[in-house]
């Protein structure tokens, strides 16, 4: 019979089958789709933010957003100068950055290079119990406990301000700089750290000199995800800063961020479409270009260190 | 290989350094079996035997590279002349132990640093800061590898911008620059093509007047062909050890003459 010669059973076996490459087929449509969500929101944002914003700046001149030395939305003799918030957002990740590089650096450093692997078993949940703390916690926990512990060696520093709200921040970011740098280095071959332990290179000396570096893209990238991080930051400044607008870069000030502003506006109920209301959106997209300065900076930084082990 | 006929009596030869009765143990599993070897100064001392025989094992034992790793153990000596100390021995450091001998590795291995300061790196951490002295040595390691005129206008330039075989050269210039007693390669052209081959091969050649050498290779015509000695390993045991035509056309075990013609055709 023709149906059992070998040539017809090899034929029906490498037949093509469509059912497999349906579901391939299926699989590739959902993974674009979930893909397509995550594109969408953010253009969605992008777009909703600039509409806002150029309806913000048709009455009032960015020339004014950028100079104005007050921020009073809501007075009856209104000013928008964005400064007064951005200083606040400046100030406190300036003092949040100073605590969470250097802690996060070290500390990925010790876990990666120096730490028994027992130690680093125990270290690393913690560290990321850390990160999945709310960050109203981090906030009443600066305003109730670090502020009154700062006072006692700065008599006159006020219940509100940057300094506790900015340290807080700090710890908070922490295991986000460590984790990734974490990550970054012991990805260094071990081949690169014999090659420099051969010279006669102590441990220290082959953390510094060879898994730093060649772990630095990683690293540049924890550092700007901590920067977008201490920007973006919102709970523990509302909390913990005041939301005092006020133009200020001393860390014992109390002032407001352009994110603590937001909440306390948002939860306000301005008529939609005022221009108190849309003030929300102009310093959003402020925030906005900010962060999107930092992740171009970092793209920069991991294409220009980019390391080919 | 050396010539025949003026072959000099063993006895009357300085040693570097030798393993006496060397054992080695990754956790419970002996790697090594009492391994008695001379490496004989200023000699190329090849290594040969089939892949997992402990080559490796073997030669990361004189710079205590295995001390990086948890779990490892040696028992017996290894012997470095002139000093007349174990190298093992617990009271050795063996960070003195890395600045004194060198070691290149299989896969070239140069830092993410410029062309110029990879080769500048030993000495730097032995406390070398003026610049004058890191250019002369810089300079004269990079001749020595054979590779100073190919970089010599690109110093700044990150060492990974090189080719394979040009990287392993530099490994070999940077473990020069200090004046290493004892230089170490492990298996150092197996990552490479033909043409940088017989570059690296020829440098071994010429670098044995100057320094001792112990080599391991898979490639028996490169033992042949780089070396004065060869020891023959297998499954952790050393099965014979002499002169390189010696083991290779008069070896005086079976198992060495197999494994030997079983390469060669
Ligand atoms: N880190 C290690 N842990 C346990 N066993 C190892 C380790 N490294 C090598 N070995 C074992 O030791 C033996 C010798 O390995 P190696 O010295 O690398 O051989 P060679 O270099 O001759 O190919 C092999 O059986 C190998 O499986
Ligand atoms: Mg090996």
């Amino acid at each position: 019979m023709a149906a059992s010669s070998p040539e017809v059973q090899i034929a029906g076996r490498l037949a093509y089958r469509p059912s497999r490459h349906l579901r391939e087929r299926f699989i590739e449509a959902a993974l674009l789709g979930a893909a397509l969500v995550a594109v969408a929101t953010t253009v969605g944002i992008v777009f909703i933010l600039l509409r806002e914003s150029i309806a913000f700046f048709r009455e009032v001149s960015i020339v004014d957003f950028f100079t104005d030395s007050q921020w009073t939305p809501l007075f009856s003799d209104p000013h928008f100068g964005i400064w007064v918030l951005l200083s606040g957002t400046l100030t406190s990740s300036a003092i949040a950055l100073a605590v969470a590089i250097p802690v996060g650096t070290v500390l990925a450093i010790y876990l990666s290079e120096f730490a028994k692997a027992r130690t680093r078993e125990i270290a690393k949940p913690i560290l990321e119990l850390l990160a999945g703390i709310p960050t109203i916690v981090f906030g009443y926990f600066a305003l109730f406990f670090v502020t009154p512990l700062l006072k006692n060696f700065i008599p006159g520093l006020p219940g509100f301000n940057l300094l506790s709200a900015g340290l807080v921040m700090g710890v908070m970011i922490v295991p986000y700089i460590s984790s990734i740098s974490e990550d970054a280095m012991r990805a260094v071959p071990m081949a690169l750290r014999e090659g420099a332990y051969a010279m006669g290179a102590t441990r220290l000396q082959v953390a510094l000199h060879v898994v730093v570096p060649a772990a630095f893209s990683g690293i540049a990238a924890a550092y700007i995800l901590g920067i977008s991080r201490a920007v973006g930051e919102t709970m523990i400044v509302a909390v913990a800063a005041g939301n005092q607008p006020n133009l200020t870069f001393n860390p014992m000030d109390q002032a407001a961020t352009i994110t603590a502003y937001i909440v306390q506006v948002a939860k306000g109920d301005l008529p939609h479409g005022s221009t108190g209301y849309l003030t929300i959106f102009a310093a959003g997209l402020t925030l906005f270009v900010l962060t999107l300065m930092f992740n171009l900076l970092g793209y920069w930084l991991r294409r220009r260190y980019r390391e080919e082990y | 290989m050396n010539d025949e006929p003026k072959k000099p009596d063993l006895a009357t030869l300085a040693k570097k350094a030798e393993a006496r009765e060397l054992n080695f143990f990754y956790g419970a599993k002996q790697a090594l079996n009492k391994i008695t070897l001379p490496i004989y100064d200023k000699r190329v001392t090849a290594l040969i035997g089939p892949s997992g025989c402990g080559k490796s094992t073997f030669l990361r034992c004189f710079n205590r590279m295995h001390d990086l790793y948890p779990g490892t153990r040696y028992e017996g000596e290894i012997r470095l002349q002139p000093d007349d100390v174990n190298l093992l021995s617990r009271e050795v450091d063996p960070i003195e132990v890395r600045m004194r001998l060198a070691m290149v590795f299989q896969k070239p291995n140069p830092f993410p640093k410029s062309i110029f300061e990879n080769v500048a790196y030993g000495l730097r951490i032995r406390g070398e800061k003026r610049r004058t002295v890191l250019m002369d040595r810089v300079e004269q390691a990079l001749k020595d590898a054979a590779l100073w005129n190919e970089v010599k206008d690109r110093l700044d330039e990150l060492a990974t911008t090189l080719s394979g075989g040009q990287q392993q050269r530099l490994c070999i210039a940077r473990a020069l620059a200090c004046d290493p007693e004892l230089l170490l390669f492990d298996e150092p052209t197996s990552a490479l093509d033909p043409i940088a081959t017989a570059s690296i091969e020829e440098l071994i050649h010429e670098l044995r007047e100057k320094v001792t050498i112990l080599i391991v290779t898979h490639n028996m015509q490169q033992a042949a062909r780089v070396s004065d000695f060869t020891a023959y390993m297998y499954l952790g045991d050393l099965v014979e050890f002499g002169w390189t035509d010696d083991v290779f056309f008069r070896p005086q075990k079976k198992q060495t003459e197999d494994y030997i013609t079983g390469r060669f055709g």
